[in-house]
């Protein structure tokens, strides 16, 4: 079982999903139609009539995820994943695995009930998860994920997972106060309560018509709060020789690896409050995480929060480069202050041979990281204003959706000089990561 | 041209100037109908305020035309070895550096009126969304040469994710 992993083609063995997986789709397909009928038309029908129409719905729903199962099947073969599924549009998908930009196992609620996992390969393209298996049993999830992985990186697909060592552990206490802590929070909440307030002591007709105006507030902070937490509790970072592993989820549980180099851009946030503690948070983009606004959420962070100097200390191991986040940043020109009157102190910019470190704000204060080996392009842009002023910003755009780097507001004659160096650097690092 | 905005020494290409013959159709059809009947009608009521308001529209229609000339002549591209330079804009300027190694596809697409005149736009994308490489206005010929040109270099200087 050493040596090449390819395997003669069409001898690799064909494997089905886990035979409870109807079970658990089943639930899905009936929610997803009960959500269609609404409970108005389910009034409409009557209490008797919707209790002969329900039993059709729910078998209806696990007849077709029974025959959707029955027809989906996946191998490896070779470097590439195929997956065959579909019963009318039949579709044949094949994923080469040295294009995977991260490899996740998320189990739901229901399936940790049931033993069951889902495998997620990220590859970019369209957003949603471009090749997901589910459901698997749970071990096998695992086994195949390392299987994949070692094959993504080209080393023996059956040598044992790589032995990994964890780097952050966040205690829920800590999780629940850097929460409880965000202006969301603080802010938002008593302006939600007392705007409900002042509006039931007007009228309850006030209050009433008023609500799809205040539920998307509420709406937004559940989100940032009680989602978040939901989403980081328990969260675990380590780093093994296939990638750095991130394990998450109170209800929903999420074990992400990222394999070394897909990391495209870094971010430390420290909102205002979390100052005091010395507390940061990290967030990163992968390119390939897309989707919904959901799972935009889940796969956002890195660290939710920890002591500043851990944060500082993790970007400059994943970034490798020595002190990266300590690299002395230039400011921007006073005349800057016309611009951004509030915050023009805090924009700095620095850049090495390979990494470039961007920071602002005031009151929330932003360090984006960018290596620049990940740098698409490069823009500048220049208002009126800032025209005026001889000023303009420098965007560095990379892959993935969640972060962009914008270096606001700098001399004109600097951000020339950034463009040709940046691009020289970047163009430098990208021939430098070719070679071997 | 502000020179300290783009780069020195570069020897920028324009777009055709057959762009600027379609913006201004598109905005003449758009504005010039509903302008006429405005002041037509306006004129049945008062002749002197429908044609103060015609002489009003009128000024506006020739200030329009005047300024799609110049938006369309701070279109700008130029090849260098490396990567590809795009500018434009008059009021917002921009300017985008995309390393030929960074293309993930590229999209030449042509509407009705500009198959007419015969331009096209090409637009090259990186695994960025937020890359910004589109150049409108390019005679036929010259869009099917950028295109090949750079799905070539793409090609041979392509660089993983």
């Amino acid at each position: 079982m050493t040596g090449t992993p390819a395997a003669e083609p069409g001898t690799a063995q064909l494997h089905r999903l886990h035979p409870l997986t109807p079970v658990l789709r089943g639930f899905k397909y009936f929610s997803a139609i009960a959500a269609l009928v609404s409970v108005r038309e389910m009034s409409q029908l009557g209490l008797a009539r919707t209790l002969q129409v329900l039993p059709v719905i729910v078998v209806a729903g696990f007849v077709l995820a029974y025959v959707s199962w029955r027809f989906t099947w996946y191998r490896i073969e070779g470097r590439e994943l195929h997956v065959e599924s579909g019963v009318l549009f039949r579709r044949s998908r094949r994923v080469p695995l040295e294009r995977v930009q991260a490899v996740d196992i998320v189990r739901p609620l229901i399936g940790r009930a049931l033993g069951l996992a889902e495998l997620r390969l990220e590859v970019v393209g369209q957003g949603a998860s471009e090749a997901p298996l589910a459901y698997l049993a749970d071990e096998q999830a695992h086994l195949l994920r390392d299987r994949l992985l070692a094959l993504a990186a080209g080393v023996d697909e059956h040598a044992p997972a790589p032995a990994e060592t964890v780097l952050a552990r966040v205690p829920t206490r800590d999780l629940v106060v850097s929460v409880l802590l965000l202006s969301q929070v603080v802010v938002g909440l008593p302006v939600l309560v007392g705007l409900s307030v002042i509006l039931l002591l007007v009228s309850v007709p006030v209050f009433l018509a008023s609500l799809p105006g205040l539920g998307p507030l509420a709406f937004g902070i559940f989100r940032t709060t009680v989602q978040r937490v939901l989403v980081e509790y328990g969260f675990t970072l380590a780093r093994s020789a296939d990638g750095l592993r991130l394990r998450h989820g109170l209800l929903e549980t999420r074990l992400q690896t990222v394999p070394p180099g897909r990391v495209q851009a870094l971010r430390i946030v420290q909102p205002v409050l979390w100052r005091r503690r010395d507390w940061a948070r990290v967030e990163v983009d992968v390119a390939g995480y897309g989707g919904d606004e959901n799972e935009q959420l889940a796969t956002r962070a890195l660290l939710p929060v920890a002591p500043m100097a851990i944060c500082r200390d993790l970007v400059d191991r994943i970034v490798g480069g020595g002190d990266v986040t300590g690299m002395p940043r230039r400011g921007v020109p006073s005349r800057a202050a016309w611009c951004d009157p509030v915050q023009w102190r805090r924009l700095g910019l620095g850049y090495s041979a390979d990494v470039l470190v961007v920071s602002r704000g005031r009151v929330r204060r932003v360090l984006d990281v960018v290596p620049l080996a990940k740098a698409q392009s490069i823009r500048v842009v220049q208002g009126p204003w800032q025209r005026r002023l001889r000023l303009a910003s420098l965007h560095v755009d990379t892959a993935g959706r969640r972060l962009s780097t914008e270096a606001a507001h700098r001399d004109l004659a600097e951000v020339q000089q950034l463009v040709e160096g940046l691009s020289d650097a970047a163009r430098a690092e990208r021939e430098r990561r070719r070679l071997p | 041209m502000d020179p300290a905005l783009y780069p020195a020494g570069v020897s920028w290409r324009p777009v055709s100037p057959r762009l600027v013959t379609v913006r201004r159709a598109l905005a003449l059809a758009a504005l010039v109908p509903l302008s006429l009947a405005g002041c037509v009608a306006l004129a049945l009521a008062s002749v002197p305020v429908g044609a103060g308001v015609a002489a009003l529209l009128a000024a506006l229609l020739g200030w329009v035309w005047w300024w799609i000339g110049r938006t369309c002549r701070s279109w700008g591209y130029a090849e260098r070895a490396d990567d590809l330079l795009v500018r434009h804009g008059l009021i917002i300027r921009r300017l985008s550096v995309v390393p030929y190694g960074r293309m993930q596809f590229i999209d030449v697409t042509a509407g009705p009126i500009d198959r007419r005149v015969r331009i096209a736009t090409v637009h090259l994308h990186t695994a960025a969304a937020a890359s910004d490489a589109r150049i409108p206005g390019l005679p036929a010929g010259e869009a099917a040469r950028l295109r090949d040109r750079l799905a070539a270099l793409g090609e041979a200087r392509a660089a993983g994710l």
